[in-house]
């Protein structure tokens, strides 16, 4: 801002118009950048591997330049069937992760905001208690009770389906937290004066609540669904049949099936894959950061 | 409309503070009646209890000719008006004004109506499509008394409702809330620690203190009767001034002086004497020495600050009398003295 008011003031003296140089602008903008080139440098050599073919890969390595089989390599990964049984191609598993994305995180806003407001605004024996146990079990990631809940997914027959893939994993103590802390915030007598306009439970939850958390929901949204993106080990275990394969297991499976078959594994088709699946939560961050600043510093409440 | 009738209801919590005492009255239709006490006296206890959202742990609570002890808050045809307004931040105006009747399952038409007519009592009509958060303190109040006055009930609530806004625009609300409420002719139950609101806005006052009632009676009654040392001080600005005083012989006396007045059948003994800074007389037929030590100017009038017998005493003169600090000689109307008993403070 400083440096835009500058150049008015000085436009008398013509002599005086070039800027000096700020050291200290400079050492931040350094910095700033070298941190950028690293954290986006590899992700634009897998951007530029992905356009190469799977030989040229596999004798040089990772590439700095552009090949020729960008779009190739991209459509064999979004619409090439693969797998052993040949069912499945990326834009199956990039369904299948939107699904796991959006479910997971959407289902973990429903059940959480429901658990805070529980806790909160009814009178309930051992509210306390309940919320403290819930709030535990951020103690205990979901790898640690992987067997049990695997064990009776299978049982109720819900393995390779989507509610097995998601439901299981909604539970969320951070995201009732959370809500928990900002339901505590909203003043008492916005609930008194729900309640004599004649508001009952559900209608003040659905009418005041939810619309004023929507900052709350938009942030736990961002975290939840690149969460849910992400999860890896779980979609391992429930899902057998390739129909339900996820992106980010996909991607291994495609280099893992040839080189069962000794040909040269199809590293650029699973690195095309690997660009794909970096770009719905990106998406997702882009398109909710900025509501999520604007209702961080437009305070409503 | 409704009367509202309180019998012997009374709050203690669960860990056994009682909050309010068994307190009993009632409220006539169309009356404005304030309650007032210093924090923390259970004013808003009581009046949270009528709207029903404390419970009542004591006695029966009648509004109309329905006991409303167990009635839902929404069921017992009242509005109430918050100290912080609680507008919904994400609603606009108009549905701000609505959502009581809305979820009454009033039509669109005649809620659209209904809150058109409220604004325009309230002068909102340009403001309806705003949102709280656009709005100034005035007219946030201002959406607040909408709401209560869109549903047409038969008894309002305020919550100290004019306790987050300036000055100026306290004066000015306190006139605009009273003028609607005579319009609308709706029994009122209005609580504020401000004695001033009291004084002005009710046709009559409930002055409580540390959970009891200590006295409900007209404006004029509560400054010129006070039943009690407590409202004596409490209400009025500067308050009554209260001085130990003996009674000897059917006369008042401080610090053995002379007789400032006859006191009527009072017994002999230790008593506080009340007496308003106004009903001081400076000079003339006065035979009562008063130290003035403070001078206060307010134009209008003089405040004169000082002892009497060694007590502190304020004398409130008009503009055209003349004072300096110094000894002079003052005269208390004798049919303005307030005898309260020295041990309880209640009057005698």
């Amino acid at each position: 801002m400083t440096e835009i008011s500058q150049p008015l003031e000085k436009a008398t003296t013509p002599k005086a118009r070039r800027k000096p140089i700020k050291w200290s602008v400079v050492g931040d903008h350094t910095v700033l950048i070298l941190g950028a080139i690293l954290m986006v440098l590899p992700v634009f050599m897998v951007f530029a591997t992905s356009s190469h073919d799977k030989i040229e890969i596999a004798r040089n390595g990772m590439q700095f330049g552009f090949g020729d089989q960008l779009a190739v390599n991209y459509g064999k990964a979004m619409f090439e069937k693969g797998g052993f049984t040949d069912t499945v191609d990326g834009s199956l598993m990039l369904m299948n992760s939107l699904i796991l994305g959006f479910g997971f995180a959407i289902g973990k806003i429903i059940i959480s905001m429901m658990a805070a407001y529980a806790i909160v605004y009814f009178r309930l024996r051992f509210a306390t208690l309940a919320f403290w146990v819930i709030f535990t079990t951020l103690l205990l990631p979901l790898e640690v009770r992987i067997l049990p809940s695997y064990e009776a997914i299978q049982r109720l027959g819900m393995a390779n389906t989507y509610s097995g893939l998601i439901i299981p994993l909604i539970a969320s103590a951070t995201g009732t937290f959370f809500f928990r802390q900002f339901f505590r915030s909203v003043p008492e007598e916005l609930v008194e004066a729900a309640r004599i306009d004649g508001a009952g439970p559900v209608k003040f939850f659905i009418d005041i609540l939810v619309p004023l958390s929507r900052t709350m929901i938009a942030a736990i949204f961002i975290i939840m669904f690149v969460f849910g993106w992400n999860q890896y080990l779980w979609p391992t275990m429930i899902t057998t049949e390739e129909s339900m394969f996820t992106l980010v297991r996909g991607i291994k499976q495609i280099t893992q099936g040839v080189i069962d078959s000794n040909d040269i594994p199809e590293f650029g088709q699973a690195l095309a894959l690997s660009i794909i699946a970096i770009i719905p939560p990106v998406l997702i961050v882009l398109f909710f950061q900025n509501w999520f600043v604007k209702g961080l510093t437009e305070s409503d409440k | 409309m409704a009367v509202v009738k309180l019998n012997a209801v009374g709050k203690t919590y669960p860990n056994g503070f009682e909050a309010v005492k068994p307190s009993s009255f009632t409220i006539a239709d169309g009356e404005f009646v304030v309650l007032v006490g210093p924090s923390g006296c259970g004013k808003s206890t009581l009046l949270r209890m009528v709207a029903g959202l404390e419970e009542i742990t004591a006695g029966t609570l009648n509004i109309g000719d329905r006991e409303v002890n167990d009635v839902d808050p929404a069921d017992r045809d009242i509005a109430m008006v918050f100290q912080n307004y609680a507008l919904y931040p994400h609603m606009t105006v108009r549905k701000n004004i609505g959502y009581g009747l809305k979820n009454r399952g009033t039509t669109a038409d005649t809620i659209e109506a209904k809150v058109q007519e409220a604004a325009k009592m309230l002068n909102l009509t340009e403001l309806l499509d705003r949102k709280p958060s656009q709005l100034s303190g005035g007219q946030r109040q201002r959406v607040a008394m909408g709401r209560a006055v869109v549903r047409d009930p038969s008894l309002f609530l305020f919550d100290e409702p004019l306790s987050n806004l300036d000055a100026k625009l306290r004066n000015q609300m306190r006139i605009e809330i009273k003028a609607l409420q005579r319009r609308l002719g709706v029994t009122s139950i209005y609580v504020t620690h401000d004695q001033v609101e009291a004084m002005t806005m009710a046709d009559r006052i409930i002055v409580l203190n540390s959970g009891e009632i200590e006295q409900i009676g007209t404006p004029a009654e509560i400054y010129h009767s006070p039943a009690s040392t407590f409202v004596a001080s409490f209400m009025g600005a500067p308050p009554m001034n209260l001085i130990e005083a003996r009674v000897e012989e059917g006369e008042i006396r401080v610090n053995g002086g002379a007789s400032i007045g006859p006191a009527g059948r009072c017994p002999s003994g230790p008593i506080q004497l009340g007496v308003r800074p106004e009903d001081v007389e400076l000079g003339g037929a006065g035979q009562t020495p008063f130290d003035i030590s403070i001078v206060e100017e307010l134009g209008a009038h003089r405040l004169l600050h000082g002892h009497l017998g060694g007590q502190p005493f304020t004398v409130h003169v008009g503009k055209e009398v003349a004072a300096a600090p110094g000894t002079t000689q003052i005269h208390l109307k004798p049919e303005a003295l307030r005898l309260f008993d020295s041990q309880t403070g209640k009057a005698m």
